[in-house]
């Protein structure tokens, strides 16, 4: 059966036939590097065609329903629209930081996809610290939110700014414990040992109670490090009107947005591979009949199909939840969370080393 | 495809940002006009600067997090060992945990954790 990591396997092999190894591994290069902004800009499209749809139907409206069929170019126009638009620089904001902090922004996000499994077999590095490395990028948002933040010179995107600091290094702890009790039932960090360890069964099956509490914290930590609503006080628009990108108009304000949009497709794809089996199709223990009947589906719709499940919910979180104040917000992380999430790390431990877990 | 990777995402990231930047450089003529480089504040000018001193509570909770995030760090190595390690390594843990938690009690009750 066609598949990615197939595809990217007779690319190699086309390319290796007719050229020396140093100049294939370039070209190779070169195309993941273009697939990855193509990535990138089709995400960013969807994903923001996606959240207007599903924040229409929540609020029985149609949504965009106008330009193109059922309104799906509509984020293709208002890029278009922001591609036209003139970028403002605020008098007296520090120029340099100012216009390196969409860049950033984007750099980061770009990072956050290479341990990503798009489907079986078929990653950009397969790095064995994978989980490690995602949490020690995905810290990385909060350095260029800070930067804009602070060289904008106006006091909403400031007190944005600072409030995001706060915030996504707070919820940063929570996500790390979360990650970490499904790394002491799998024993490795590596993305594709994780993913095959729920060959037979995916860990929020198979895990009790610590990994269902942990996937519970987890969708919440991202959340909030993503800035989303109920969290997302860092641009809460009935305050601070934009918070920390008030100052950014045209392009780099559309680069923000998107860099935002990715973040929360990466972190919903690590958590759909750690907790829900990425590419891993839905298997159970040793059901020969129906393990084989679930492998037909291709394992890049899986992936792809659990991750916007996620998102899913992230999106539906907007239109339920109203949204914290500050203080209620950090109560929430270090009176709440944190400490559940240590217990739970250990009870983990307890049923990995006790052999508890399926 | 290995650590080499990075650079090239990191690259692809630099030329899609800039790539966007520069044609919508392209794109638009824009004007010159006093107002415009205005800090947002509802139409008013801005009073005093933007960079003053600020509310420590963001710093505590910064620091408090310094606390936790190397701990997280040590978690880390003994999670990937957990099944292998066993009771021993689970005990200690829980002595670790139980030092820092004490700690982060001490900051709670010096008031480190409540908003100002």
């Amino acid at each position: 059966m066609w598949s990615f990591q197939q595809a990217a396997q007779q690319i190699h092999e086309w390319l290796s036939e007719r050229m020396s190894a140093g100049w294939a591994l370039a070209l190779e290069m070169v195309l993941a590097g273009l697939m990855a902004i193509g990535l990138f800009a089709m995400l960013g499209l969807i994903l923001v065609l996606m959240e207007r749809k599903v924040s229409a139907r929540m609020q029985v409206r149609l949504g965009p329903n106008r330009v193109g069929p059922k309104g799906m170019l509509q984020t293709a126009a208002d890029t278009l629209k922001l591609l036209l638009k003139e970028g403002l620089t605020p008098d007296g904001a520090d120029k340099w930081l100012f216009h390196a902090a969409p860049i950033m922004a984007i750099v980061v996000s770009m990072l956050l996809l290479a341990p990503i499994a798009f489907a079986m077999d078929f990653q950009l590095w397969d790095v064995n610290i994978g989980v490690l490395y995602v949490s020690a990028m995905s810290s990385l948002m909060v350095i260029s939110i800070l930067m804009a933040g602070w060289a904008s010179n106006s006091k909403y995107s400031l007190l944005g700014a600072m409030r995001s600091g706060a915030q996504i290094v707070s919820y940063e702890l929570s996500a790390g414990l979360s990650v970490l009790t499904v790394v002491t039932l799998t024993g490795s960090l590596q993305i594709s040992e994780i993913i095959r360890s729920q060959a037979d069964g995916w860990w929020i099956f198979k895990g009790h109670v610590p990994v269902w509490i942990a996937f519970v914290i987890f969708i919440i930590a991202i959340t909030a490090e993503t800035n989303r609503a109920p969290f997302d006080l860092a641009e809460a628009e009935s305050e601070l009107t934009a918070g920390f990108h008030t100052e950014y108009s045209g392009i780099k304000f559309a680069l923000f947005f998107l860099a935002e949009y990715i973040n929360v497709f990466v972190l919903c794809g690590i958590g759909a591979t750690l907790f829900l089996g990425g590419p891993m199709p839905f298997h159970i223990g040793s059901w020969e009949g129906l393990n084989r009947i679930m492998d037909w589906i291709p394992s890049s719709v899986w992936f792809f199909g659990k991750t916007f499940l996620l998102i899913f919910v992230i999106m539906w979180f907007r239109w339920t939840f109203p949204r914290l104040r500050i203080d209620q917000l950090l109560n929430l992380e270090w009176k709440y969370l944190l400490p559940l999430g240590m217990v739970n790390v250990l009870l983990a431990a307890l049923i990995a080393i006790k052999g508890w877990h399926f | 495809m290995g650590a080499a990777s990075l650079i090239m995402l990191m690259l692809a990231g630099f030329t899609f940002a800039g790539m966007a930047i520069f044609i919508s450089s392209l794109l638009n003529k824009g004007s010159v006009n006093r107002q415009k480089g205005e800090p947002y504040e509802c139409g008013i000018p801005t009073k005093g600067k933007t960079w003053i001193q600020f509310n420590v509570g963001y710093y505590l909770f910064a620091l408090i997090f310094l606390i936790f995030d190397v701990e997280l760090i040590f978690l880390f190595p003994w999670a990937v060992a957990a099944k292998q390690t066993g009771w021993l390594a689970l005990w200690e843990m829980v002595i670790f945990l139980l030092i820092l938690f004490l700690g982060f009690l001490y900051a709670h009750k010096k008031g480190a954790l409540k908003w100002m």
